[in-house]
């Protein structure tokens, strides 16, 4: 065993030197992004050109280090993940110069390679522009989005060429593992992760070491852990951004998970609509099956793990664990009742660990660097870090993290740019809310903007982490609206199999439509809160229990704008079409009367040739009155 | 685990019970519920057995296990009102068509309502009306009135095996269906009806054909005969308040002579010739050691569902009609002529515990000159719906005797509609004399089946008959199983798609007693006991039939040609082709691929690619055709490609190219 242990370590650190070797024969690097945002944008475009144009003017180009080259290189042209900046895609950094060029397009490829790479110039124009005072910065280093993050789990995302899994290794990659196996127990694996009070990133926050230990104890020959990937919340995408940017990540998590538990088979579930990770994953997965890392007899070590990708077919129910276990299976998925939890009757009938991307990505370094180590970011109950995908009325949008523990102003304010107003400037004052953790989570208000973010600050507050969506709004959003478009989703994401969240949910999305509608009443409050209340504690599952949660947010903290929308018939906003007054314009009327014949509840009034006037209690908005001027006199909103 | 659980103050011992509903059904408490049935696995959908545990959470109860020290309440103000609320959101969609509904009387969710106190509901319906599904002979599925409790869809795969109907899409678009919207007439449904028999609501009901009945009665021209199956005698009466342990066979024929019919019969007797003619079949296959063991034919579930599922084993089905339609065979044998005599047609009607047998009545195997031998089945529940509909006292009617011959049958003819009971009916026929009084062989009746199979050795030695009787297609297959795999010993076995055999049937009136089954059984026993000659070869009429009509042995030609039919593979799921190359009239070879799931995976995919290739570069799409066809159910030795007439399995875009290529120089 010592022997293989010495072994795969020499193996190890002459992969790491003859990659750096390599490297060091580079004269420059970049890194195009190739995350699902810039590839929508057109960065292969980039890519390719760059390649083929820096090739016609004699530079020597490799798109991948290969450590057998001995010849030096001026450029090494790779693909990342994403780099988080979204907004500013595609997004395309060159070091050691430390630049970041943003929103590069196909047609600025020729001045990048004649004016940077051959002149060693900077282009000004393709470089960000800080918004609040429009002046450019020319590397990550220098641009507050960046420079207020601590990446720890996303580190290497954006960086790291996420399909060289020798790149992976240079970083440190797979020694976290090899230690796993040959120089700790499980039981030891289990109280490292214990002591570095890693919890479960997915939402719930349960300890992962915990989770682990559990397994380890079952009395069963066959166990298996998944991969959560299936990230399902609308504006969430930072299980993706992981399996796209930094997959090994992912695959050495998953070992050192089945060495803590003996799981003996891995599945990594990710939703067909990611099919950028799921080719990245599989590529990982194939990569470490060759580098002996999965298989039989990993490392020489006598542990057998393998891990095989599940493509699923999107359904925001198979991101809970039952129903997860289901579709594995082949079967449909819907949550099953507990007892027994899928760590004692999961796949198969078997010991099942179910752990989310992000959580598995953080385990390597975890272990490379110590539970100590890790303790010292975040907050004593929340250790660590957190990604967020940060979006909405901000001006910086994109994935982010940060420290547990950082407060929502920061995140927003520094971060995030600030607040985006109405007109789309800048306008802290404009600040609403933030809707955190998707359709099972809830708002944020101003009174929320210094509580530390962390599992158990939000969760004294009725709030949760959740998977780590952040969607920024400001006083122009109705949050009836956010309450309808949340519901709209669950109730479609719905298995459909218990009564309260197939039916409940489908209710409360129709009181919404009432009231958005005008068509509410104070009777509909209270049912729908009733309703609320009831789909929350009698659903079979988690995402059932938490579906009426935006609800009930938006009612306890806007209260006062659901009462307009209900008792005077108004929305503040005015998003809600039905309930913007109808006015005519006194100057333009003619008073033709017209519009007093189209009326069918009589709201307007006014004599012949002289302006009308429309009785706001009255009136429906029906818009019929609009339809018959002649005069452009009448119109929806404030005259 | 053992203990006390609290439940509403009261301790209650834990005896084994898997879950909390079933610890306080002990408790004499009915705790409401749509989805639990014990038999099935749990499902926990339907929120409301929710009773509230240790004065904390609240959950279903059907789905906890009880444990010491527990302490439950039922009925909290708050459980009450989310059970009241539950059924309410499930209202709100349900089709509210009460009065006219076919379930109206025995509708669990109108039952629970009522019981709840909901007398009105605050929400409105989310959904637009869907279409019936009226495609099946046996089954009519209305989606309007599904409350998704899923207990079809357990019942159809977990006690069936058949799995004809699963959920399909998500949210509020969530409804049962067949394999691609498909109806229950084109699929692998075996027609048991079973998902009826546990439907809460009318999502699915039997089809009603009582019209088609009426119609023939009020027909001049047609002369009426009725049969009446064995289990249909012990479950009437249930409609109209009499007991379910008593035959009413005697006050059946009245009520049907009441009712138009001109002549009434006892389908026992057809099943008194089946115990002849099986047994006969049976000891020649023996003697020549060929197709054993024997699986008996009369259930129609079980026929289908062979077709569909193993069909290397239909040689081994008994070759004997069912007992309904030999009695539709021998009845029009007999009787066609003279209704023509007299200007008139002569058409039989089936009364069945059984939807199944209105699916029988159409097969074109079981029929003369395209006339069916049986024109209509209708229920046990369709005839009290008739006997009802004609204002008939059926309670109070005195009975009369069936008409004769084929109006008297054996207690072995009777013992047919419980499980069991026709290898009861065999085993007297082997082991009893001609014209012994015959008394009971196997206890099977009084016996709880063991996972609803039962075995039974008569003889010794070489004469050594080993029977297997199962209920439950589920443990059909199973027993089918272990015989191929040599696991299990037979000569003859006996299946009853339906739990309990036909007394458990779909047609049978929908009862919420747990003991009805047993009720029904015994119903039929007393019926049996009473009954001075209980073996087929002590009733005088199979004699004579054999000499005066038959003119023969059991197993001779007329025999044959009255008595015995023949059975086909069936698909489970109709055609279902996309035409991808069409040829024109000039076409030469038509070739077929396989794109089921199995066939998919192994490459049928490549194969529609290089063929599609291939006719492209030879511009060839006149004269050959392609068409992806759905599983051709040869999935072990996909994939399965047929050219022209040629069928190949594993096949290969080179095999495929090649036979093509060798079929057009052929031509």
């Amino acid at each position: 065993m010592d022997g293989s242990n010495t072994a795969v370590a020499e193996n190890l650190k002459t992969r790491t030197s003859d990659y750096n070797a390599a490297r060091d024969r580079v004269k420059r690097r970049i890194v195009v992004c190739a995350g699902t945002g810039c590839i929508a944008n057109g960065s292969l475009k980039v890519f390719e050109k760059l390649k083929n144009l820096s090739e016609e003017k004699g530079l020597s180009v490799t798109i991948r280090l290969e450590p057998c080259d001995k010849h030096p290189k001026d450029v090494l042209l790779t693909h990342s993940g994403c780099q988080g900046f979204c907004q500013v895609g595609p997004l395309l950094t060159i070091d050691p110069d430390g630049i970041l060029y943003t929103h590069v397009k196909p047609e600025d490829v020729e001045e990048i390679v004649s004016e940077t790479l051959i002149q060693n110039k900077t282009i000004d124009r393709l470089l960000y522009r800080d918004p609040s005072t429009n002046e450019t910065r020319k590397g990550k280093s220098d641009i507050t989005f960046y420079n207020r993050q601590q990446r720890f789990v996303l580190q290497s995302c954006g960086v790291v060429d996420p399909e060289d899994i020798n790149e992976y290794i240079s970083n440190g990659g797979y020694d976290a593992a090899r230690k796993t196996i040959f120089d700790m127990t499980p039981e030891q694996v289990c109280e490292e992760m214990k002591a570095s009070g890693l919890r479960g990133r997915g939402g719930a926050g349960f300890p992962t070491g915990r989770k682990w230990e559990l397994a380890l104890r079952q009395k069963e020959n066959e166990k298996y852990i998944i991969c959560n990937g299936d990230e399902g919340d609308p504006g969430a995408f930072m299980d993706r951004s992981v399996l796209e940017g930094n997959p090994h990540s992912v695959v050495e998590g998953m070992i050192i998970g089945s060495r803590a538990t003996g799981a003996q088979t891995g599945y990594v579930y990710v939703r067909a609509e990611y099919p950028l990770a799921v080719t990245r994953i599989r590529r990982a997965v194939e990569d470490a099956r060759k580098a002996g890392f999965l298989g039989k007899d990993i490392m020489g070590s006598g542990h057998n793990f393998d891990i095989r990708v599940m493509e699923g077919a999107g359904a925001f129910v198979c991101g809970e664990a039952s129903a997860m276990v289901s579709s594995i299976m082949g079967n449909r998925g819907m949550p099953r009742p507990k007892p027994p939890r899928s760590a004692e009757k999961g796949l198969w009938e078997k010991p099942t660990i179910v752990n989310n991307v992000e959580t598995l990505a953080l385990v390597p370094r975890i272990i490379s660097g110590g539970a100590a180590e890790f303790r010292k970011l975040g907050t004593a109950g929340s250790p660590g870090t957190k990604t967020f995908a940060l979006t909405g009325h901000v001006a910086n949008t994109g994935l982010i993290e940060v420290p547990f523990g950082t407060t929502l102003r920061e995140i927003v304010f520094e971060i995030g740019g600030g607040v985006l107003d109405e007109k789309g400037n800048i306008d802290n004052s404009a600040f609403k809310a933030v809707q955190i953790g998707g359709p099972s989570g809830g708002c944020l208000t101003s009174e929320h903007l210094d509580i530390p973010m962390d599992f158990d600050s939000l969760g004294s507050i009725g709030a949760m982490i959740g998977s780590g969506g952040l969607v920024v709004m400001n006083n122009s959003t109705c949050m009836v609206q956010i309450a309808h478009f949340f519901m709209q989703f669950t109730q479609r994401e719905s298995c459909g199999k218990c009564v309260p969240c197939r039916e409940g949910t489908q209710q409360l999305l129709g009181l919404l439509n009432e009231i958005i509608a005008g068509n509410g009443t104070d009777q509909t409050l209270s049912l729908m809160e009733e309703l609320c209340s009831n789909v929350a504690d009698s659903s079979l599952c988690g995402l059932g229990k938490s579906a009426p949660s935006p609800v009930l947010s938006t009612l306890h903290q806007f209260r006062e704008e659901y009462e307009a929308h209900v008792s005077h018939k108004v929305c503040p906003t005015g998003q809600c079409t039905s309930l913007v007054p109808i006015t005519i314009d006194a100057v333009l009327c003619k008073g033709c009367t017209m519009c007093t014949r189209s009326c069918p509840v009589q709201a307007i009034t006014g004599e012949k040739k002289m302006p009308h006037v429309i009785d706001a209690m009255k009136c429906i908005k029906c818009g019929a009155c609009i339809s018959t001027c002649k005069f452009n006199a009448i119109k929806r909103g404030q005259a | 685990m053992s203990g006390f659980v609290t439940v509403d103050g009261i301790p209650v011992p834990i005896e084994g019970e898997k879950n909390l509903l079933a610890l306080i059904r002990k408790a004499n408490i009915d705790i409401p519920t749509f989805c639990y049935h014990s038999h099935l696995s749990t499902y926990g959908a339907c929120r409301l057995c929710l009773v509230e545990i240790n004065g904390r959470e609240i959950d279903a109860s059907c789905v906890v296990p009880p444990k010491d020290g527990m302490s439950i309440k039922t009925s909290t103000p708050k459980i009450r009102s989310m059970r009241r609320m539950n059924l309410e959101l499930i209202l709100a969609n349900h089709k509210q068509d009460c009065p006219v509904c076919e379930r109206s009387e025995s509708c669990k969710l109108r039952d629970l309502s009522a019981k709840m106190g909901i007398h009105e509901v605050r929400f409105k319906p989310t959904k637009a009306e869907k279409p019936k599904d009226e495609g099946s002979v046996s089954l009519v599925r209305d989606p309007n009135k599904c409350i998704l409790c899923g207990d079809c869809v357990r019942y159809c795969s977990e006690i069936q095996a058949v799995g004809a109907i699963d959920f399909v899409y998500r949210g509020g678009e969530a409804e049962v269906s067949p394999a691609f919207g498909r109806s229950l007439g084109e699929v692998g449904c075996v027609n048991c009806g079973q998902c009826a028999a546990v439907c809460p609501t009318a999502a699915i009901v039997p089809r009603n054909d009582t019209g088609k009945v009426w119609a023939d009665l009020d027909n001049p021209k047609k002369v009426v005969a009725a049969q009446i199956a064995p289990a249909v005698r012990v479950a009437l009466g249930e409609h109209f308040g009499l007991s379910s342990n008593e035959s009413e066979l005697g006050k059946i024929g009245t009520a049907l002579r009441m009712l138009g019919f001109d002549k009434v019969y006892d389908t026992a007797f057809g099943a008194d010739l089946t115990v002849v003619e099986e047994a006969n079949e049976f000891l020649e296959r023996k003697k020549k050691g060929e197709n054993l063991p024997i699986f008996t034919s009369c259930c129609p579930a079980w026929v289908k569902f062979a077709e569909h599922f193993f069909p290397d084993a239909l040689p081994n089905l008994s070759t004997c009609k069912s007992p309904q339609s030999m009695m539709g065979a021998l009845l029009h044998d007999q009787y066609d002529k003279e209704a023509e005599k007299e200007g008139k047609e002569f058409v039989v009607v089936s009364v069945m515990p059984c939807t199944a047998k209105k699916f029988e009545i159409t097969r074109p195997e079981l029929s003369i000159n395209g006339k069916p031998l049986v024109s209509h089945v209708i229920t046990t529940s369709e005839l009290a719906s008739m006997i009802q509909e004609a204002g008939i006292r059926f309670a109070d009617l005195d009975p009369v005797s069936m008409d004769l011959p084929m109006g008297f049958a054996s207690g072995a003819g009777i013992v047919f509609g419980n499980a069991g009971g026709v290898s009861e009916a065999v085993a007297r026929y082997v082991a009893g004399a001609p014209g012994s009084g015959g008394s009971q062989v196997l206890n099977f009746i009084d016996e709880v089946p063991e996972g609803g199979i039962r075995t039974a050795t008569l003889g010794n030695g070489d004469q050594k008959i080993r029977i297997v009787s199962v209920q439950g297609l589920a443990n059909a297959k199973r027993v089918v199983k272990e015989i191929t795999e040599g696991k299990r010993e037979a000569d003859i076995v006996e299946v009853m798609a339906c739990p309990g055999g036909c007394i458990g049937g779909a047609g049978q009136p929908i009862s919420y007693d747990p003991d009805i089954k047993y009720k029904r059984s015994q119903g039929l026993h007393r019926a049996d006991t009473a009954k001075q000659l209980r073996t087929t070869q002590s009733n005088p009429f199979v004699d004579q039939y054999y000499r005066e009509i038959i003119k023969g042995d059991p197993g001779c030609h007329k025999a044959h040609e009255l008595l015995h039919t023949h059975y086909s593979y069936r698909k489970r799921i109709g055609d279902l082709r996309i035409s991808l190359v069409s040829g024109n009239s000039k076409e030469k070879v038509a070739v077929k691929v396989c794109v089921g799931t199995n066939c998919f995976l192994k490459g049928s995919q490549e194969i529609l690619g290089a063929l599609t290739k291939k006719i492209d570069d030879d511009g060839i799409s006149g004269i050959v055709s392609v068409t992806a066809t759905f599983c051709k159910e040869n999935c072990g030795k996909g994939p399965t490609v047929h050219v022209g007439s040629k069928v190949l399995s594993h096949a290969t875009p080179e095999s495929v190219l090649k036979e093509l290529d060798l079929q057009l120089n052929k031509n």
